[in-house]
């Protein structure tokens, strides 16, 4: 009997160091990571969905938006789910919390930013929480290592939106981001599934630079106040034909209207073919062009 | 848990932990050859990750700008010195038409975010051929051998290095997930970055990673990371990330000539 609890307890420490040598990181990601990606926000157009392969409820969600909404005051606190990461403008502070004996790495943490919860990424092999166990605005993540690139793989989010014009989310979408890093920069690659709203995989990226200067592992305090856009009791909308920003890409850069609503078909090089004969290019830019004021 | 189950596990993991050289080794036995002899490995034999094959792109970022030939004066979210605002200003696509720049917006630093198809293939142990068929452009991604001095032409001449764990760079043993690619490309003539005129000059370096994922049901992406320093055009270095998704076979291949609108 003694035999059999020392063999036990023996086996037990094995295990733990194993699983510790499993779960330590293979390159180190603490630091400051600012942003360095050149690509333009999608964030800024009303109606813009291009480059997402959304299902029409989607598109029908995403047109009943109005962008009031997150001035409503049980709104304005909420913060945007963790695809904030990869669309968001906001550097991020990484650090990992250690297990004080063996060193090993319990988790990471992405720092929080203003209108983003920080993300804790588990890396001492938890299992996810059951698929009725409460969803969190900020998702459950564990993570692995594959070589030398980090993957964390998050569920149990709310329902939110992709994008900040509320291209809809369901609470049901999951998310695999990978950390690249590449001397001192970080790619971060992102693939989000949500069988309600997408009919593939959404794939995004974002780069980032190690930074010396130190940024905040968290945001500022959020107080909700009166902004005037919405009275009680009343959620800003449009209904269906009636979102007033539906024309502005085609308008202002000639973008047809069917490509605005985007979906899976418009992601792919055939589309491109198709709006050879349907675009005009406008002899000149004059909205939202970059540079200098003119 | 009982002793019985907890040393099954243990067993299970010590197999997947042991380093495979060791296991190798043991294989090999006394009869094995000394240490230093063996026959050295080329860039294609120690390749950590298999890039070769048909890759469609996928446009979810930036999809105006790339989809679409964007308005002259459009650069948002560029970061511009003065003279490269004053050239994407005044592009004119006839006169480089003219001028038989049909290419010049299919350059080496533009051509990864051209929606499209490529083509990978090892040409040689030592060079990856990368063709694309936007522009019909093919690309030589050399190892370990000096540039050929020459000409400088739109894809200019790249030398590539395996970069595997820790950010470190040379030889590793094949295959190492999240291993990329590391190609440097100089001798470049001067280009387009975006379709409408905005400019890199021929001074331009260019740094890119090419990283191989898994996607969801079997799938795999291939990331190219984009650094572009070209100080005379863009007082910071220019950096995006484009996707592209693993095809089976040459589906959808549709090699086009260059246009200087479309």
């Amino acid at each position: 009997m003694e035999r059999s609890a020392r063999l036990r307890s023996g086996l037990l420490v094995l295990w733990v160091f194993l699983v510790g040598s499993l779960a330590s990181a293979q390159v180190d990601l603490s630091g400051s990571w600012v942003p360095r990606d050149s690509r333009t926000g999608n964030n800024l157009n009303a109606v813009d969905y291009t480059g997402i392969p959304i299902n029409d409820e989607a598109r029908i969600r995403a047109l009943s938006y109005a962008p009031a909404q997150i001035s409503m005051l049980e709104r304005q606190c909420q913060g945007w789910p963790p695809y904030y990461l990869a669309i968001g403008p906001f550097g991020i502070k990484i650090w990992p919390e250690m297990e004080m004996v063996r060193g090993a790495t319990i988790s990471w943490t992405i720092g929080a930013w203003e209108d983003r919860l920080p993300t804790q990424i588990w890396m001492d092999g938890r299992p996810h929480p059951s698929r009725n166990a409460p969803h969190e605005r900020g998702g459950f993540t564990t993570g692995r290592w594959e070589g030398n690139t980090l993957v964390a793989y998050t569920t149990h989010m709310k329902a939110g939106a992709l994008r900040r014009n509320g291209t809809p989310s369901s609470d049901e979408a999951t998310m695999i981001t990978r950390f690249i890093r590449n001397g001192d920069r970080l790619t971060v690659f992102a693939v989000v599934e949500d069988p309600i709203y997408l009919t593939e995989p959404w794939m995004l990226t974002k780069n980032f630079q190690l930074d010396a200067s130190p940024l905040s592992p968290v945001g500022p305090p959020c107080t909700p106040a009166f902004e005037g856009a919405a009275g009680a009791g009343r959620v800003p909308h449009f209904l269906p034909e009636k979102n007033p920003f539906v024309g502005e890409l085609t308008e202002w850069f000639g973008v047809p209207r069917e490509a605005v609503l985007g979906g899976s078909e418009t992601l792919y090089p055939e589309y491109r073919k198709k709006l050879k004969d349907q675009y005009v290019r406008p002899e000149k830019c004059l909205h939202d062009c970059g540079g200098p004021a003119r | 848990m009982t002793p019985r189950h907890l040393l099954g596990a243990t067993l299970i993991m010590l197999a997947v932990l042991v380093p495979p050289a060791v296991a190798e080794g043991q294989g090999r036995g006394r009869g094995g050859p000394p240490p230093g002899s063996e026959p050295r490995l080329s860039p294609r034999q120690i390749a950590p990750a298999d890039l070769t094959g048909y890759w469609v792109s996928v446009v979810t970022e930036e999809w105006r700008y790339r989809m679409l030939t964007p308005a002259k004066g459009d650069y948002q979210g560029l970061q511009l010195s003065a003279e490269a605002r004053k050239i994407a200003d005044s592009w004119d696509p006839a006169a480089d038409e003219a001028a038989g720049h049909q290419c010049k917006s299919y350059g080496a630093p533009a051509i990864m975010r051209l929606p499209g198809r490529i083509h990978i293939v090892w040409q040689d142990d030592t060079t990856l051929r990368l063709v694309a068929d936007a522009g019909t452009q093919t690309r030589l991604f050399r190892f370990g051998l000096p540039q050929p001095a020459g000409p400088r032409t739109w894809q200019g001449a790249s030398a590539a290095q395996w970069e595997t764990l820790g950010g470190g760079r040379g030889a590793a043993p094949s295959p190492a997930p999240g291993a990329s690619l590391r190609v440097v490309t100089l001798n470049m003539r001067g280009g387009y970055l975006r379709k409408n005129g905005v400019p890199y000059s021929e001074d331009a370096v260019l740094t890119e990673y090419f990283t191989v994922a898994p996607l969801p049901s079997n799938g795999q992406a291939l990331i190219v990371t984009t650094v572009l320093q070209d100080p005379r055009f863009f007082p910071q270095p220019y950096v995006v990330s484009s996707v592209f998704k693993k095809q089976p076979d040459a589906s959808g291949w549709d090699p086009t000539p260059c246009s200087t609108t479309w």
